[in-house]
This record gives structure tokens, sequence and C-alpha cells, in this order.
């Protein structure tokens, strides 16, 4: 079975709050000197194909869209023992918008070669759109289920354990289809070993370029945006905790539950 | 005058929480241009729901009925509405951000060629714009959106609207649509579908939250956190590195990946407070932050923090909780 693993490198979410800082013009995170990151989930998704290869054998290719530094994310997921990586870097289709970015990973997908099932994280770790695997799918004319901690393939069939508020659904769908990927306890990423992630470093990612892959100008870039983004402004936060101190734990539970009361929250 | 579309889920047989919430968004985008809020229910008639839907700020419900809609796969919805959204003519077309529209509102959007914005926290017009606000970088910014195209679709971020007033019985026109699918419509199917137990409050609705994060180490603490939810009459949370670890289900979490409160008492024991667990609860009316790190991050978003091992504080503050409640 052969798997693509669409990946995006971003800043690392979990910086702390004086280290974020926003770019006035483009709106986005000035990245500085911080550190770079597969987002999470997608690293989840990396983990699931690569359980999957263990059970049914294939190919699996991480594909990733971004700046030049992304070839580093492809580098270390083939360090986790992905079997081949791609990179579209253009500046052209720099600042494009979910259903832009669906459409440039599913010319990507056509020129790597239609697998059997393509995987994603449900949600990045920075924009936070939940949108790019379902309308990759649609690009693609293929099914789609989204928010997937769990998938087996059997009888030429996947068979995809969708979470859902109440606990989750086992989703029946033919080969190829999109995942989007939720962690679990099944699926958190394997560590690399350090033979691997070296011999990862001395592979060359091949980068395509806008013009390799016949991509439509129109839906693309700043211009091909279905919305305008006006501003993005850091969120302030209130932050006057006030502390519930105490000579033990029993006086801070007593103070606490007292000052709950005075709050009339208790 | 903008016209806006709200797809209705029914729980039983009135309109879901959720919806409520989007209708009361709808409700004050319409009253602020004059225009309408039409509702979508992709069912056969359902006596007393349109009715609801009137009160909850309809002006007209819209029956789509069909056989392969019965069970609610997304497919079939993203097909539906597919055809019933050119048909109504709506600008705006809001569904619960809830985990059905995960699936069907990119697909419903790619294919009606409309923009979409996901986790959507305010919508307002703006001469002939609509703004969309959203969360973004897991909650540190809140984005605004413009849409000037239209239909747009948006995704509700649940408990962050209100129901629309009541409005007494205020009558509303109630019209069908009918759709053709057929099977070739529906690639994908539910084969099982796995509740997964929930004894007393559900957490989206709980009024009191008590959750717990890697700091707990391991599952049994968790009887501690449910000893004092139950004293509370509360729920119980976790953030995604106690349901990573499979210390308690997937359903208990509270994020950017799991569900969003906004409880009147939010109490984190043991929580760091990552930004994708801040995303989840951050609209909590009174935060409490129980912690052995003092530089812990849950700290500064906290109303009330106590630097303290939650395995000694939460017997006498669960016992203390009791009397005071029970009096």
């Amino acid at each position: 079975m052969n798997v693509v693993v669409c990946i995006k490198q971003i800043i690392d979410p979990e910086i702390p709050a004086e280290q974020f800082k926003l770019d006035p013009a483009s709106k986005r995170q000035v990245r500085g000197g911080l550190s770079l990151v597969i987002s999470a989930y997608d690293q989840n998704a990396l983990e699931v194909a690569l359980q999957l290869r263990e059970k049914a054998g294939g190919k699996i290719t991480a594909l990733s869209l971004g700046e030049p530094e992304a070839q580093g994310a492809v580098k270390s997921a083939m360090g986790m023992g992905i079997d081949a990586g791609v990179l579209v870097s253009d500046p052209t289709l720099a600042g494009s918008d979910s259903f832009g970015v669906a459409h440039i990973l599913a010319k990507a997908i056509h020129k790597i070669g239609l697998p059997d099932l393509i995987l994603t994280g449900c949600v990045s770790g920075d924009t936070g759109n939940k949108m790019v695997g379902p309308l990759l799918a649609e690009e693609l004319r293929i099914p789609s289920v989204a928010f997937v901690s769990r998938i087996e393939a059997k009888d030429g069939k996947i068979v995809a354990r969708r979470i859902v508020e109440d606990g989750y659904e086992l989703v029946e769908t033919p080969m190829p289809v999109v995942a989007s990927i939720l962690s679990d306890d099944t699926n958190v990423p394997r560590y690399s070993k350090l033979k691997d992630i070296m011999a990862a470093a001395r592979k060359t990612v091949p980068v395509w370029k806008a013009a390799d892959l016949g991509i439509d100008p129109s839906c693309v870039g700043p211009g091909g945006r279905r919305l305008e983004v006006r501003d993005v402004g850091v969120v302030q936060r209130d932050s006057r905790c006030e502390l519930v101190t105490g000579d033990t734990p029993a006086e801070q539970a007593e103070r606490l539950a007292t000052r709950l009361r005075e709050l009339k929250v208790l | 005058m903008v016209h806006v579309l709200v797809v209705t889920e029914v729980q039983e047989t009135l309109p879901s929480r959720n919806t409520l919430e989007v209708l009361g968004a709808a409700r004050s985008l319409a009253n602020a241009t004059q225009g309408a809020v039409s509702t979508v229910v992709l069912s056969a008639p359902v006596e007393g729901l349109a009715s609801a839907l009137f009160d909850g700020g309809a002006d007209e419900v819209i029956w789509v009925e069909h056989p392969l809609l019965v069970t609610p796969e997304p497919e079939a919805t993203v097909a539906a509405l597919t055809q019933v959204v050119p048909q109504v003519g709506a600008h705006v077309v809001l569904l619960a951000d809830d985990s059905a529209a995960r699936d069907v509102a990119p697909c419903l959007a790619y294919r009606l060629q409309a923009g979409l914005v996901t986790e959507v926290t305010a919508v307002q017009a703006e001469g002939e714009a609509v703004v969309f606000r959203r969360p973004t970088y897991g909650g540190r910014c809140l984005a605004e959106m413009v849409a000037t195209r239209f239909p747009v679709v948006g995704t509700v971020k649940l408990r962050s609207m209100e129901p629309a007033p009541e409005r007494g019985a205020r009558p509303g026109q109630e019209r069908r649509i009918s759709v053709r699918l057929d099977e070739s419509h529906v690639r994908t199917r539910v084969v099982q579908r796995v509740a997964e137990e929930v004894r007393g409050v559900k957490l989206e609705n709980a009024r009191v939250v008590v959750s717990g994060g890697r700091g707990l180490k391991g599952p049994e603490p968790f009887l501690q956190l449910q000893d004092l939810a139950q004293a509370l009459k509360g729920a119980v949370g976790a953030t995604r590195a106690a349901t990573d670890a499979g210390w308690v289900p997937v359903s208990w979490q509270v994020g950017q990946t799991g569900k969003t409160v906004s409880p009147e008492l939010y109490i984190a024991v043991g929580i760091s407070g990552a930004i994708q667990h801040l995303a989840g609860m951050g609209g909590s009316k009174t935060i409490v932050a129980i912690n052995t790190d003092p530089d812990a991050p849950i700290f500064k978003v906290a109303h009330l923090g106590v630097v303290a091992d939650f395995k000694t504080l939460l017997p006498p503050f669960t016992a203390r909780v009791r009397t005071l409640t029970e009096a």
C-alpha cells in the first residue's frame, strides 16, 4: 500500500508568550531564531503511515509545501523511516489559503503518482483551519475522513476510526482516500535513531516549483485567497493571578474554598 | 441585506444547543442588515421543530427529505447542501463547528466555490462585506477575515455565541426543497458507532469542569478529580497529554482538537497550560490553577492559583466544598 503523508513545518507553537511576535505587514508570525518543527498531528500521521507499512508493505512519501527550510522537515520524516520526500517551494505560492494549498498538494500528488492513502494532520499547530485534508480530497475527486485516530486496511478497503463528540465511529471507505489524523495512544510518533537521522541528512530532497506542477496561478498566493485576512492581533490575557497561600495544604484548601465562595462561584 | 442559512442539527425533536447558538449569531447578523435567516433541516418535517427554530431566530424553515439523509453520512449531507444553498440564494452559510462540520464544511465550501472560515467566534456586516473573527496560532491571536464574495461558509465555534433571545410565538415560513441524491454520492459509510459512556454531567454543558493533565502522572489520580467534580456537580476534563497517554478517553479532551468549554468555574489540576489546551478553556469565567510549578504558564491565565501538590490539596478541598455546598 502506497501512502503520501502531507506535513507542514511550523514555528514551534509551544514557545513562551514573550517570544511570540507578529509581522505587521504579512500578519504572520515572525520566525526570528525560533525552532521549527513538524506540526504535531502531522507527526502522528507519519507514525500511522509507518505502522501501516509494517503490516502491509508499500512505499511512504512525505510531501511538504513551504519555505526552503522545510527540507529539514522532510528530512526528519525520512529520519523516522519514511522512504522518500518531496518539497514544493516557490515564492509565488507563499500566502496561499487552504484552498490554494490543497490545489498545490493535489498537483504534487499527481506528479508523485496517486497513492492508495493520503494522510494529513487534522489541524495545523499554527493557523489551525482544519481544512486541508478534506479540500485535498475534493481536488483529487476522492473521499475523505476527518479527525481519524486509527486506520486499518483490509480487503482493499480502509476502516478509519473517526473521533466524534461522544466516542468514535468506524468509517469504511474505498481507496484512494484522504484521512486527517488526530493523536491517540496508538500513534505517538516514534523516536528516530541517530544513524537514520544522519543518513536522511545526506539525502537530497527534490524541490518542485509551481511551473513543474501546472498550478493554476489564479487560485494560489495572496491573490487566490477567498477571504482577505485584514488583521491578526495578539489576544491580551488578563494575567492577574491571585495566589492562594497557606502553611499547609489543608489551609490552602480552606482559603481556596472561601475565596471561591466570596467570588460566588461556589 | 445579508441572507443567512443555518444548517440545523436535531437532537431528539428539538434544535441542538449548538444550533441555537449558530441561530443566535445568524439572527444578529440578519438584524444588523435587515436581512433574513433561513434554516435547513435535512429530514422530513418534525412536529414542533419549526416553531422552536422560529423561536430561536429563523424566519424560514426548509425541509429537505431524502432516504439517503436518514443516517447522517457527511457525504450525503454535502451533496444535499450543495444543491440547497444556490436555491436559497444565501450569502452566508453557518454550521456549528462540531465533529460533523470537520467533514462537511470544507467539502461544501469547495463545491460551492465559496470561502470558508472555521472556528468563528464573531461575525458582523460592514457595508457590503461580512467580517469573521477566529482564533489563530492556537488561540494566541485573533484574526479578522473579510468576505466580499458570496456565498461564504462559516463554522461557529461552540460556546462562543449566545442563542437569540426568545421571541415568543413569531410566525415563519416553511417550505420543502427536493434534492437528487444517489448511492454514488456516498462513498464512505459509518459501519459502527461507539459511544463512550459518560456518567454524570456532560463536559460541554457543565457549569464546573475539573481537568487533569500530565502532572497527574497516571490514570488513578483522575478518581480524585471525579470526587471533586461530583461535589461541584461538574464534569471531568483532560489535556491532550493525558488522553494521548491513554489515561482517560479521548472524549474527555479539552483543547484545540478536543472540546471547547466555557464553564463558570474551571479547575486545572497538574496542567502546565500548553497553548492548544488554552484554546479550549480560555473562555471560562473563573479559572483556578493547581500546580507544583509556580512558573507553569497556566498561572498566566488563571484567576486563582495554588502552588501545591494536588494529592495533598484535593482531599481537604473536596471535603470543604462538600460542607459548603451541602450547608
